[in-house]
Protein backbone atom coordinates (compact mmCIF):
# COMPACT_ATOMS: atom_id res chain seq x y z
CA UNK A 1 0.00 0.00 0.00
CA UNK A 2 1.24 3.46 -0.78
CA UNK A 3 2.11 5.56 2.24
CA UNK A 4 0.24 8.81 2.49
CA UNK A 5 1.22 12.18 3.82
CA UNK A 6 -0.75 13.97 6.52
CA UNK A 7 -2.43 16.33 4.03
CA UNK A 8 -5.12 13.72 3.46
CA UNK A 9 -8.09 14.98 5.41
CA UNK A 10 -9.81 11.61 5.38
CA UNK A 11 -7.89 8.35 5.61
CA UNK A 12 -9.82 5.12 5.37
CA UNK A 13 -7.67 2.05 5.95
CA UNK A 14 -8.89 -1.48 5.32
CA UNK A 15 -12.39 -0.53 6.42
CA UNK A 16 -14.98 -3.28 6.72
CA UNK A 17 -18.46 -2.63 8.02
CA UNK A 18 -21.09 -5.30 8.59
CA UNK A 19 -24.63 -4.68 9.73
CA UNK A 20 -25.55 -7.16 12.46
CA UNK A 21 -27.66 -10.14 11.40
CA UNK A 22 -31.34 -9.12 11.47
CA UNK A 23 -32.35 -12.47 13.01
CA UNK A 24 -30.53 -15.41 14.47
CA UNK A 25 -29.40 -17.89 11.89
CA UNK A 26 -29.16 -15.29 9.10
CA UNK A 27 -25.92 -13.93 7.76
CA UNK A 28 -24.68 -10.51 8.84
CA UNK A 29 -24.65 -8.08 5.93
CA UNK A 30 -21.28 -6.78 4.83
CA UNK A 31 -21.96 -3.32 3.40
CA UNK A 32 -18.36 -2.14 3.04
CA UNK A 33 -15.69 -4.72 2.34
CA UNK A 34 -12.03 -3.94 3.04
CA UNK A 35 -11.84 -0.47 1.51
CA UNK A 36 -8.86 1.85 1.65
CA UNK A 37 -9.37 5.40 0.49
CA UNK A 38 -7.49 8.66 0.93
CA UNK A 39 -9.09 12.02 0.35
CA UNK A 40 -6.94 15.08 -0.09
CA UNK A 41 -7.85 18.28 1.73
CA UNK A 42 -9.81 20.73 -0.42
CA UNK A 43 -10.81 18.23 -3.06
CA UNK A 44 -14.27 17.46 -4.40
CA UNK A 45 -14.92 13.74 -4.58
CA UNK A 46 -18.07 12.15 -5.98
CA UNK A 47 -19.09 8.66 -4.91
CA UNK A 48 -21.23 6.71 -7.36
CA UNK A 49 -22.77 3.27 -7.24
CA UNK A 50 -26.07 1.47 -7.40
CA UNK A 51 -28.40 1.20 -4.41
CA UNK A 52 -26.93 -1.14 -1.81
CA UNK A 53 -23.36 -0.71 -3.04
CA UNK A 54 -22.29 0.64 0.38
CA UNK A 55 -21.93 4.36 -0.43
CA UNK A 56 -24.08 5.61 2.44
CA UNK A 57 -22.48 3.22 4.92
CA UNK A 58 -19.04 4.40 3.87
CA UNK A 59 -19.91 8.06 4.35
CA UNK A 60 -21.54 7.41 7.74
CA UNK A 61 -18.37 5.81 9.07
CA UNK A 62 -16.52 9.06 8.26
CA UNK A 63 -18.94 11.05 10.41
CA UNK A 64 -18.59 8.46 13.22
CA UNK A 65 -22.31 7.67 12.97
CA UNK A 66 -21.19 4.10 12.32
CA UNK A 67 -18.11 2.55 13.86
CA UNK A 68 -15.93 0.26 11.69
CA UNK A 69 -16.26 -3.51 12.19
CA UNK A 70 -12.63 -3.81 11.09
CA UNK A 71 -10.04 -1.29 9.95
CA UNK A 72 -9.78 2.41 10.79
CA UNK A 73 -11.14 5.74 9.62
CA UNK A 74 -9.21 8.93 10.35
CA UNK A 75 -10.64 12.43 9.95
CA UNK A 76 -8.03 15.20 10.25
CA UNK A 77 -5.83 12.60 11.91
CA UNK A 78 -8.47 11.64 14.49
CA UNK A 79 -9.54 8.01 14.71
CA UNK A 80 -13.34 7.71 14.64
CA UNK A 81 -13.12 4.82 17.12
CA UNK A 82 -11.92 7.20 19.83
CA UNK A 83 -15.10 8.10 21.68
CA UNK A 84 -13.63 11.27 23.15
CA UNK A 85 -12.99 12.64 19.67
CA UNK A 86 -16.45 11.85 18.25
CA UNK A 87 -17.79 15.40 18.66
CA UNK A 88 -14.69 17.02 17.22
CA UNK A 89 -14.87 14.62 14.26
CA UNK A 90 -18.54 15.43 13.66
CA UNK A 91 -17.75 19.13 13.85
CA UNK A 92 -14.90 18.76 11.32
CA UNK A 93 -16.87 16.56 8.95
CA UNK A 94 -20.44 17.84 8.74
CA UNK A 95 -23.15 15.87 7.03
CA UNK A 96 -26.15 16.75 4.86
CA UNK A 97 -28.75 14.01 4.46
CA UNK A 98 -31.09 13.00 1.68
CA UNK A 99 -34.49 14.00 3.04
CA UNK A 100 -34.66 17.78 3.48
CA UNK A 101 -37.66 17.50 5.83
CA UNK A 102 -36.26 14.98 8.26
CA UNK A 103 -33.06 16.78 9.21
CA UNK A 104 -34.29 20.22 10.27
CA UNK A 105 -34.87 20.47 14.00
CA UNK A 106 -36.38 23.86 14.61
CA UNK A 107 -39.59 25.55 13.50
CA UNK A 108 -37.65 28.69 12.49
CA UNK A 109 -34.88 28.75 9.89
CA UNK A 110 -32.32 30.79 11.84
CA UNK A 111 -32.86 28.72 15.00
CA UNK A 112 -32.22 25.60 12.98
CA UNK A 113 -28.99 26.96 11.56
CA UNK A 114 -27.99 27.81 15.14
CA UNK A 115 -28.62 24.26 16.38
CA UNK A 116 -25.12 22.96 15.62
CA UNK A 117 -23.21 25.92 17.10
CA UNK A 118 -25.49 25.77 20.17
CA UNK A 119 -24.54 22.13 20.65
CA UNK A 120 -20.87 23.11 20.48
CA UNK A 121 -21.37 25.51 23.38
CA UNK A 122 -20.43 28.65 21.45
CA UNK A 123 -21.36 31.98 23.12
CA UNK A 124 -24.49 33.71 21.76
CA UNK A 125 -22.88 36.72 20.00
CA UNK A 126 -20.55 34.42 18.06
CA UNK A 127 -23.42 32.09 17.14
CA UNK A 128 -25.24 35.10 15.69
CA UNK A 129 -22.16 36.05 13.67
CA UNK A 130 -21.66 32.50 12.38
CA UNK A 131 -25.26 31.87 11.40
CA UNK A 132 -25.66 35.20 9.64
CA UNK A 133 -22.51 34.42 7.65
CA UNK A 134 -23.67 30.85 6.89
CA UNK A 135 -27.12 32.02 5.80
CA UNK A 136 -25.66 34.70 3.53
CA UNK A 137 -23.29 32.20 1.92
CA UNK A 138 -26.16 29.83 1.16
CA UNK A 139 -28.50 32.62 0.05
CA UNK A 140 -31.19 32.00 2.67
CA UNK A 141 -30.64 35.13 4.77
CA UNK A 142 -33.93 36.55 3.52
CA UNK A 143 -35.77 33.45 4.73
CA UNK A 144 -34.30 33.41 8.25
CA UNK A 145 -37.58 34.08 10.10
CA UNK A 146 -39.61 31.62 8.05
CA UNK A 147 -40.78 28.19 9.08
CA UNK A 148 -39.11 25.29 7.19
CA UNK A 149 -42.42 23.79 6.09
CA UNK A 150 -43.08 26.94 4.03
CA UNK A 151 -39.87 26.46 1.99
CA UNK A 152 -39.14 24.52 -1.19
CA UNK A 153 -37.00 21.38 -1.13
CA UNK A 154 -33.96 23.21 -2.46
CA UNK A 155 -34.35 25.98 0.12
CA UNK A 156 -34.69 23.43 2.93
CA UNK A 157 -31.55 21.67 1.78
CA UNK A 158 -29.74 25.02 1.75
CA UNK A 159 -30.88 25.56 5.35
CA UNK A 160 -29.37 22.17 6.21
CA UNK A 161 -26.11 23.14 4.50
CA UNK A 162 -26.06 26.48 6.34
CA UNK A 163 -26.50 24.56 9.60
CA UNK A 164 -23.39 22.57 8.78
CA UNK A 165 -21.37 25.59 7.56
CA UNK A 166 -22.14 27.40 10.84
CA UNK A 167 -20.16 24.68 12.63
CA UNK A 168 -17.10 25.69 10.54
CA UNK A 169 -16.26 22.22 9.23
CA UNK A 170 -13.24 21.28 7.13
CA UNK A 171 -15.21 18.75 5.16
CA UNK A 172 -18.88 18.32 4.23
CA UNK A 173 -20.40 14.96 3.38
CA UNK A 174 -23.49 14.98 1.17
CA UNK A 175 -25.46 11.75 1.44
CA UNK A 176 -27.59 11.86 -1.73
CA UNK A 177 -28.51 15.40 -0.75
CA UNK A 178 -29.87 16.18 -4.23
CA UNK A 179 -31.86 12.96 -4.71
CA UNK A 180 -35.21 14.34 -3.53
CA UNK A 181 -34.94 17.75 -5.17
CA UNK A 182 -36.37 19.13 -8.38
CA UNK A 183 -33.94 20.29 -11.08
CA UNK A 184 -33.93 23.84 -9.76
CA UNK A 185 -33.23 22.72 -6.19
CA UNK A 186 -30.41 20.48 -7.45
CA UNK A 187 -28.91 23.40 -9.30
CA UNK A 188 -29.02 25.55 -6.13
CA UNK A 189 -27.27 22.87 -4.08
CA UNK A 190 -24.61 22.30 -6.76
CA UNK A 191 -23.87 26.02 -6.83
CA UNK A 192 -23.20 25.97 -3.09
CA UNK A 193 -20.99 22.90 -3.47
CA UNK A 194 -18.94 24.77 -6.08
CA UNK A 195 -18.49 27.77 -3.80
CA UNK A 196 -17.57 25.51 -0.86
CA UNK A 197 -14.85 23.95 -2.97
CA UNK A 198 -13.55 27.41 -3.86
CA UNK A 199 -13.30 28.21 -0.15
CA UNK A 200 -11.14 25.14 0.32
CA UNK A 201 -13.71 22.92 2.04
CA UNK A 202 -13.43 19.25 1.15
CA UNK A 203 -16.65 17.91 -0.38
CA UNK A 204 -17.71 14.30 -0.55
CA UNK A 205 -20.85 13.90 -2.64
CA UNK A 206 -22.87 10.73 -3.00
CA UNK A 207 -25.12 11.09 -6.00
CA UNK A 208 -27.04 9.33 -8.72
CA UNK A 209 -26.69 12.25 -11.10
CA UNK A 210 -23.76 11.82 -13.44
CA UNK A 211 -23.63 15.46 -14.48
CA UNK A 212 -22.98 16.34 -10.83
CA UNK A 213 -20.23 13.72 -10.59
CA UNK A 214 -18.64 15.05 -13.79
CA UNK A 215 -17.84 18.30 -11.93
CA UNK A 216 -15.80 16.50 -9.26
CA UNK A 217 -12.01 16.30 -9.06
CA UNK A 218 -12.25 12.61 -8.54
CA UNK A 219 -14.91 9.93 -8.92
CA UNK A 220 -15.17 6.73 -6.93
CA UNK A 221 -17.51 4.04 -8.18
CA UNK A 222 -18.60 1.45 -5.65
CA UNK A 223 -19.99 -2.00 -6.22
CA UNK A 224 -20.92 -4.60 -3.61
CA UNK A 225 -18.98 -2.87 -0.86
CA UNK A 226 -15.78 -2.48 -2.85
CA UNK A 227 -14.27 0.31 -4.91
CA UNK A 228 -14.79 -0.74 -8.50
CA UNK A 229 -13.35 2.33 -10.23
CA UNK A 230 -11.50 5.39 -9.08
CA UNK A 231 -10.15 8.27 -11.13
CA UNK A 232 -10.76 11.69 -12.57
CA UNK A 233 -14.06 12.25 -14.43
CA UNK A 234 -12.06 12.20 -17.68
CA UNK A 235 -10.68 8.77 -16.87
CA UNK A 236 -13.95 7.32 -15.58
CA UNK A 237 -16.18 8.60 -18.39
CA UNK A 238 -13.40 7.98 -20.91
CA UNK A 239 -14.23 4.33 -20.47
CA UNK A 240 -18.02 4.25 -21.06
CA UNK A 241 -18.17 0.47 -21.20
CA UNK A 242 -16.99 -0.10 -17.62
CA UNK A 243 -19.28 2.65 -16.38
CA UNK A 244 -22.26 0.97 -18.05
CA UNK A 245 -21.18 -2.46 -16.84
CA UNK A 246 -21.44 -1.14 -13.26
CA UNK A 247 -25.07 -0.25 -13.86
CA UNK A 248 -24.52 3.49 -14.17
CA UNK A 249 -25.50 5.90 -16.90
CA UNK A 250 -23.23 8.41 -18.58
CA UNK A 251 -23.71 12.15 -18.15
CA UNK A 252 -25.91 13.46 -21.00
CA UNK A 253 -22.98 15.35 -22.55
CA UNK A 254 -20.78 12.25 -22.50
CA UNK A 255 -23.60 10.20 -23.98
CA UNK A 256 -23.80 12.74 -26.80
CA UNK A 257 -20.02 12.75 -27.16
CA UNK A 258 -20.02 8.98 -27.59
CA UNK A 259 -22.77 9.13 -30.21
CA UNK A 260 -20.82 11.78 -32.12
CA UNK A 261 -17.64 9.73 -31.83
CA UNK A 262 -19.45 6.74 -33.28
CA UNK A 263 -20.23 8.96 -36.26
CA UNK A 264 -16.56 9.70 -36.69
CA UNK A 265 -16.32 13.10 -34.99
CA UNK A 266 -13.29 13.13 -32.77
CA UNK A 267 -13.92 14.67 -29.34
CA UNK A 268 -11.40 14.47 -26.46
CA UNK A 269 -12.17 12.84 -23.08
CA UNK A 270 -11.95 16.20 -21.33
CA UNK A 271 -15.35 17.21 -22.74
CA UNK A 272 -17.77 16.30 -19.91
CA UNK A 273 -20.60 18.82 -19.92
CA UNK A 274 -22.98 20.38 -22.40
CA UNK A 275 -21.24 23.78 -22.29
CA UNK A 276 -17.89 22.15 -22.97
CA UNK A 277 -19.34 20.08 -25.78
CA UNK A 278 -20.97 23.09 -27.40
CA UNK A 279 -17.78 25.11 -27.07
CA UNK A 280 -15.68 22.32 -28.51
CA UNK A 281 -17.98 21.71 -31.45
CA UNK A 282 -18.20 25.43 -32.25
CA UNK A 283 -14.43 25.75 -31.88
CA UNK A 284 -13.96 22.81 -34.19
CA UNK A 285 -16.36 24.24 -36.72
CA UNK A 286 -14.52 27.56 -36.85
CA UNK A 287 -11.08 26.38 -38.07
CA UNK A 288 -12.75 24.00 -40.54
CA UNK A 289 -14.53 26.86 -42.21
CA UNK A 290 -11.25 28.78 -42.25
CA UNK A 291 -9.36 25.91 -43.84
CA UNK A 292 -12.05 25.46 -46.49
CA UNK A 293 -11.71 29.17 -47.27
CA UNK A 294 -7.98 28.89 -47.88
CA UNK B 1 -59.34 19.94 5.18
CA UNK B 2 -56.73 19.07 7.81
CA UNK B 3 -54.79 22.21 7.08
CA UNK B 4 -57.37 24.32 8.88
CA UNK B 5 -56.15 23.01 12.23
CA UNK B 6 -54.02 25.63 13.91
CA UNK B 7 -52.11 24.73 17.03
CA UNK B 8 -50.62 27.18 19.45
CA UNK B 9 -52.51 30.05 17.83
CA UNK B 10 -50.45 33.17 17.69
CA UNK B 11 -51.81 36.59 16.87
CA UNK B 12 -48.94 38.57 15.33
CA UNK B 13 -48.78 42.12 16.64
CA UNK B 14 -46.09 44.31 18.13
CA UNK B 15 -47.62 45.24 21.48
CA UNK B 16 -46.14 45.61 24.97
CA UNK B 17 -47.70 42.31 25.95
CA UNK B 18 -46.18 40.57 22.92
CA UNK B 19 -42.76 41.93 23.81
CA UNK B 20 -42.86 40.86 27.47
CA UNK B 21 -40.39 38.19 28.53
CA UNK B 22 -42.06 34.78 28.06
CA UNK B 23 -40.99 33.78 31.56
CA UNK B 24 -42.91 36.71 33.03
CA UNK B 25 -45.96 35.86 30.97
CA UNK B 26 -45.91 32.19 31.97
CA UNK B 27 -45.51 33.11 35.64
CA UNK B 28 -48.33 35.63 35.35
CA UNK B 29 -50.68 33.01 33.91
CA UNK B 30 -49.74 30.52 36.63
CA UNK B 31 -50.39 33.12 39.37
CA UNK B 32 -53.64 34.10 37.65
CA UNK B 33 -54.83 30.47 37.59
CA UNK B 34 -54.03 30.00 41.28
CA UNK B 35 -55.88 33.24 42.08
CA UNK B 36 -58.96 32.08 40.17
CA UNK B 37 -59.12 29.02 42.39
CA UNK B 38 -58.71 31.13 45.53
CA UNK B 39 -61.54 33.49 44.64
CA UNK B 40 -64.65 32.86 46.75
CA UNK B 41 -67.22 35.26 45.33
CA UNK B 42 -68.14 37.19 42.22
CA UNK B 43 -66.27 40.31 43.31
CA UNK B 44 -62.98 38.44 42.85
CA UNK B 45 -64.07 37.34 39.38
CA UNK B 46 -65.04 40.90 38.59
CA UNK B 47 -61.53 42.07 39.46
CA UNK B 48 -60.01 39.23 37.42
CA UNK B 49 -62.23 40.01 34.45
CA UNK B 50 -61.20 43.66 34.55
CA UNK B 51 -57.57 42.56 34.70
CA UNK B 52 -57.75 40.29 31.64
CA UNK B 53 -59.76 42.86 29.71
CA UNK B 54 -57.07 45.44 30.45
CA UNK B 55 -54.33 43.04 29.32
CA UNK B 56 -56.27 42.12 26.16
CA UNK B 57 -56.75 45.79 25.32
CA UNK B 58 -53.03 46.38 25.79
CA UNK B 59 -52.16 43.37 23.61
CA UNK B 60 -54.23 44.55 20.66
CA UNK B 61 -55.72 41.09 20.15
CA UNK B 62 -59.36 41.64 19.10
CA UNK B 63 -61.94 40.32 21.58
CA UNK B 64 -63.88 38.52 18.88
CA UNK B 65 -60.71 36.60 18.07
CA UNK B 66 -60.57 35.33 21.65
CA UNK B 67 -64.30 34.58 21.73
CA UNK B 68 -63.97 32.60 18.50
CA UNK B 69 -61.23 30.58 20.15
CA UNK B 70 -63.62 29.69 22.96
CA UNK B 71 -66.23 28.22 20.65
CA UNK B 72 -64.84 24.64 20.66
CA UNK B 73 -65.09 24.42 24.44
CA UNK B 74 -68.58 25.95 24.62
CA UNK B 75 -69.94 22.40 25.07
CA UNK B 76 -67.80 21.85 28.15
CA UNK B 77 -68.91 25.16 29.60
CA UNK B 78 -72.55 24.34 28.95
CA UNK B 79 -72.19 20.88 30.47
CA UNK B 80 -70.56 22.32 33.58
CA UNK B 81 -73.41 24.78 33.91
CA UNK B 82 -76.15 22.14 33.54
CA UNK B 83 -74.57 19.57 35.84
CA UNK B 84 -73.98 22.12 38.58
CA UNK B 85 -77.44 23.59 38.10
CA UNK B 86 -79.32 20.33 38.59
CA UNK B 87 -77.11 18.27 40.86
CA UNK B 88 -76.32 20.68 43.70
CA UNK B 89 -78.32 20.10 46.89
CA UNK B 90 -79.98 23.02 48.71
CA UNK B 91 -83.15 25.14 48.82
CA UNK B 92 -85.31 24.25 45.86
CA UNK B 93 -86.14 27.13 43.54
CA UNK B 94 -87.80 25.25 40.70
CA UNK B 95 -88.72 21.61 40.08
CA UNK B 96 -88.90 20.05 36.62
CA UNK B 97 -90.17 16.53 37.30
CA UNK B 98 -87.35 14.61 38.96
CA UNK B 99 -84.89 17.49 38.45
CA UNK B 100 -84.54 20.32 40.92
CA UNK B 101 -82.86 23.65 40.52
CA UNK B 102 -81.62 24.91 43.85
CA UNK B 103 -80.58 28.37 44.89
CA UNK B 104 -77.10 27.11 45.76
CA UNK B 105 -77.01 25.14 42.49
CA UNK B 106 -77.71 28.24 40.44
CA UNK B 107 -75.03 30.13 42.35
CA UNK B 108 -72.56 27.28 41.94
CA UNK B 109 -73.32 26.88 38.22
CA UNK B 110 -72.73 30.56 37.49
CA UNK B 111 -69.63 30.50 39.68
CA UNK B 112 -68.08 27.54 37.84
CA UNK B 113 -68.89 29.00 34.42
CA UNK B 114 -67.20 32.26 35.41
CA UNK B 115 -64.14 30.37 36.59
CA UNK B 116 -63.91 28.30 33.38
CA UNK B 117 -64.40 31.25 31.05
CA UNK B 118 -61.80 33.33 32.89
CA UNK B 119 -59.35 30.41 32.93
CA UNK B 120 -59.58 29.94 29.19
CA UNK B 121 -59.57 33.66 28.51
CA UNK B 122 -56.31 34.13 30.43
CA UNK B 123 -54.45 31.12 29.09
CA UNK B 124 -55.56 31.85 25.53
CA UNK B 125 -54.04 35.32 25.89
CA UNK B 126 -50.68 33.68 26.61
CA UNK B 127 -50.68 31.67 23.38
CA UNK B 128 -52.11 34.56 21.35
CA UNK B 129 -49.33 36.90 22.40
CA UNK B 130 -46.35 34.51 22.63
CA UNK B 131 -44.70 32.63 19.78
CA UNK B 132 -44.59 28.88 20.47
CA UNK B 133 -40.79 28.89 20.25
CA UNK B 134 -40.56 31.63 22.88
CA UNK B 135 -43.00 29.73 25.03
CA UNK B 136 -40.80 26.64 25.02
CA UNK B 137 -37.69 28.75 25.66
CA UNK B 138 -39.44 30.39 28.60
CA UNK B 139 -40.61 27.07 30.00
CA UNK B 140 -37.13 25.57 29.71
CA UNK B 141 -35.65 28.53 31.53
CA UNK B 142 -38.30 28.42 34.28
CA UNK B 143 -37.91 24.68 34.74
CA UNK B 144 -34.11 24.68 34.67
CA UNK B 145 -33.64 25.02 38.46
CA UNK B 146 -35.52 21.71 38.75
CA UNK B 147 -32.96 19.88 36.61
CA UNK B 148 -30.67 19.88 39.63
CA UNK B 149 -33.08 17.37 41.17
CA UNK B 150 -33.03 15.19 38.07
CA UNK B 151 -36.05 16.80 36.39
CA UNK B 152 -35.63 16.54 32.58
CA UNK B 153 -36.31 20.21 31.83
CA UNK B 154 -34.10 20.42 28.72
CA UNK B 155 -35.51 17.18 27.31
CA UNK B 156 -39.09 18.40 27.79
CA UNK B 157 -38.25 21.68 26.05
CA UNK B 158 -36.57 19.99 23.08
CA UNK B 159 -39.48 17.55 22.73
CA UNK B 160 -41.88 20.48 22.65
CA UNK B 161 -39.88 22.40 20.05
CA UNK B 162 -39.49 19.32 17.82
CA UNK B 163 -43.23 18.73 18.10
CA UNK B 164 -43.79 22.32 16.96
CA UNK B 165 -41.55 21.71 13.96
CA UNK B 166 -43.17 18.42 12.94
CA UNK B 167 -46.89 18.97 13.61
CA UNK B 168 -47.39 20.92 10.33
CA UNK B 169 -45.36 18.26 8.53
CA UNK B 170 -47.44 15.39 9.91
CA UNK B 171 -50.60 17.30 9.01
CA UNK B 172 -49.34 17.64 5.42
CA UNK B 173 -48.41 13.95 5.44
CA UNK B 174 -51.88 12.96 6.67
CA UNK B 175 -53.43 15.11 3.96
CA UNK B 176 -51.30 13.38 1.33
CA UNK B 177 -52.16 9.87 2.57
CA UNK B 178 -55.85 10.76 2.69
CA UNK B 179 -55.81 12.05 -0.88
CA UNK B 180 -53.90 8.96 -2.05
CA UNK B 181 -56.47 6.72 -0.40
CA UNK B 182 -59.40 8.76 -1.68
CA UNK B 183 -57.95 8.42 -5.16
CA UNK B 184 -58.21 4.69 -4.69
CA UNK B 185 -61.81 4.90 -3.54
CA UNK B 186 -61.53 5.31 0.23
CA UNK B 187 -64.49 7.07 1.78
CA UNK B 188 -63.85 9.21 4.86
CA UNK B 189 -67.01 11.26 4.84
CA UNK B 190 -70.11 9.07 4.83
CA UNK B 191 -71.60 6.61 7.29
CA UNK B 192 -72.15 6.83 11.02
CA UNK B 193 -69.48 7.78 13.50
CA UNK B 194 -68.25 4.20 14.06
CA UNK B 195 -67.84 3.69 10.35
CA UNK B 196 -66.00 6.97 9.95
CA UNK B 197 -63.60 6.24 12.78
CA UNK B 198 -62.98 2.80 11.28
CA UNK B 199 -62.23 4.32 7.90
CA UNK B 200 -59.55 6.46 9.54
CA UNK B 201 -57.54 3.42 10.66
CA UNK B 202 -55.82 2.94 7.29
CA UNK B 203 -54.84 6.61 7.58
CA UNK B 204 -53.28 6.34 11.03
CA UNK B 205 -51.14 3.28 10.36
CA UNK B 206 -49.05 4.78 7.51
CA UNK B 207 -48.94 8.05 9.46
CA UNK B 208 -47.43 6.32 12.49
CA UNK B 209 -44.98 4.35 10.37
CA UNK B 210 -43.97 7.63 8.72
CA UNK B 211 -43.55 9.31 12.09
CA UNK B 212 -41.18 6.59 13.27
CA UNK B 213 -39.13 6.89 10.09
CA UNK B 214 -38.89 10.65 10.58
CA UNK B 215 -37.85 10.14 14.22
CA UNK B 216 -35.05 7.81 13.16
CA UNK B 217 -33.77 10.17 10.46
CA UNK B 218 -34.01 13.17 12.74
CA UNK B 219 -32.16 11.45 15.59
CA UNK B 220 -29.30 10.67 13.22
CA UNK B 221 -29.24 14.21 11.82
CA UNK B 222 -29.19 15.66 15.35
CA UNK B 223 -26.31 13.40 16.34
CA UNK B 224 -24.41 14.35 13.19
CA UNK B 225 -24.78 17.97 14.31
CA UNK B 226 -23.16 17.20 17.66
CA UNK B 227 -26.33 17.11 19.75
CA UNK B 228 -25.56 15.47 23.09
CA UNK B 229 -28.25 16.67 25.48
CA UNK B 230 -28.61 19.89 27.40
CA UNK B 231 -25.31 20.09 29.26
CA UNK B 232 -22.68 22.36 27.74
CA UNK B 233 -25.21 23.72 25.28
CA UNK B 234 -25.53 27.47 24.67
CA UNK B 235 -28.50 29.29 23.19
CA UNK B 236 -28.78 31.80 20.36
CA UNK B 237 -31.60 33.64 22.06
CA UNK B 238 -30.73 34.71 25.56
CA UNK B 239 -33.56 36.14 27.59
CA UNK B 240 -33.10 39.36 29.51
CA UNK B 241 -35.58 41.08 31.81
CA UNK B 242 -36.42 44.62 30.72
CA UNK B 243 -38.07 47.52 32.52
CA UNK B 244 -41.46 46.59 31.10
CA UNK B 245 -41.06 43.12 32.63
CA UNK B 246 -40.49 44.74 36.04
CA UNK B 247 -43.63 46.81 35.57
CA UNK B 248 -45.58 43.69 34.62
CA UNK B 249 -44.39 41.89 37.74
CA UNK B 250 -45.49 44.87 39.87
CA UNK B 251 -48.95 44.90 38.28
CA UNK B 252 -49.22 41.14 38.73
CA UNK B 253 -48.35 41.47 42.42
CA UNK B 254 -50.96 44.21 42.79
CA UNK B 255 -53.58 41.96 41.21
CA UNK B 256 -52.66 39.03 43.48
CA UNK B 257 -52.74 41.33 46.52
CA UNK B 258 -56.23 42.58 45.66
CA UNK B 259 -57.57 39.04 45.21
CA UNK B 260 -56.00 37.83 48.45
CA UNK B 261 -57.19 40.87 50.39
CA UNK B 262 -60.68 40.44 49.02
CA UNK B 263 -60.64 36.79 50.05
CA UNK B 264 -59.59 37.64 53.61
CA UNK B 265 -62.07 40.51 53.94
CA UNK B 266 -65.02 38.55 52.56
CA UNK B 267 -64.11 35.74 54.95
CA UNK B 268 -64.59 38.19 57.80
CA UNK B 269 -68.11 39.09 56.74
CA UNK B 270 -69.38 35.56 56.11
Amino acid sequence: MKSRAAEDIIRIENLTFSYPAPEEGTESQTAVDDISLYIEEGSFVAVLGQNGSGKSTLIKTINALLSPSRGDVFVCGMNTKDEELVWEIRRSAGMVFQNPDNQLVSAIVEDDVAFGPENLGIPAPEIRERIDDAMKRTGIFGLRKKSPHMLSGGQKQRVAIAGVIAMRPKCILFDEATAMLDPRGRCEVMQIIRSLKKEGITVLLITHFMEEAAEADRIIVMEKGKIALSGTPEEIFGDPDSVKRLGLKLPPAVEMRELLRARGIDIPDSVLNMDGLARYLCGRAEPERDSSGV
Amino acid sequence: MLRDITLGQYYPKDSVIHRLDPRVKITAVLVYIVMLFLVRDFTGYGVSLLAVIAVTAASGVPFRFILRGMRPIAVIILLTFILNLFLYPGTILLSLGPLHITEQGLHQALFMVCRLVLLIFGTALLTYTTKPMKLTDGMESLMSPLSRFGFPSHEIAIIMSIALRFIPMLVQEADKIMKAQQARGADFESGNIVRRVKSLMPLFIPLFVGAFRIAQDLAMAMEARCYRGGSGRTRLHTMKLEKRDGAAILLLSAYAAVILAERVLSGMFF
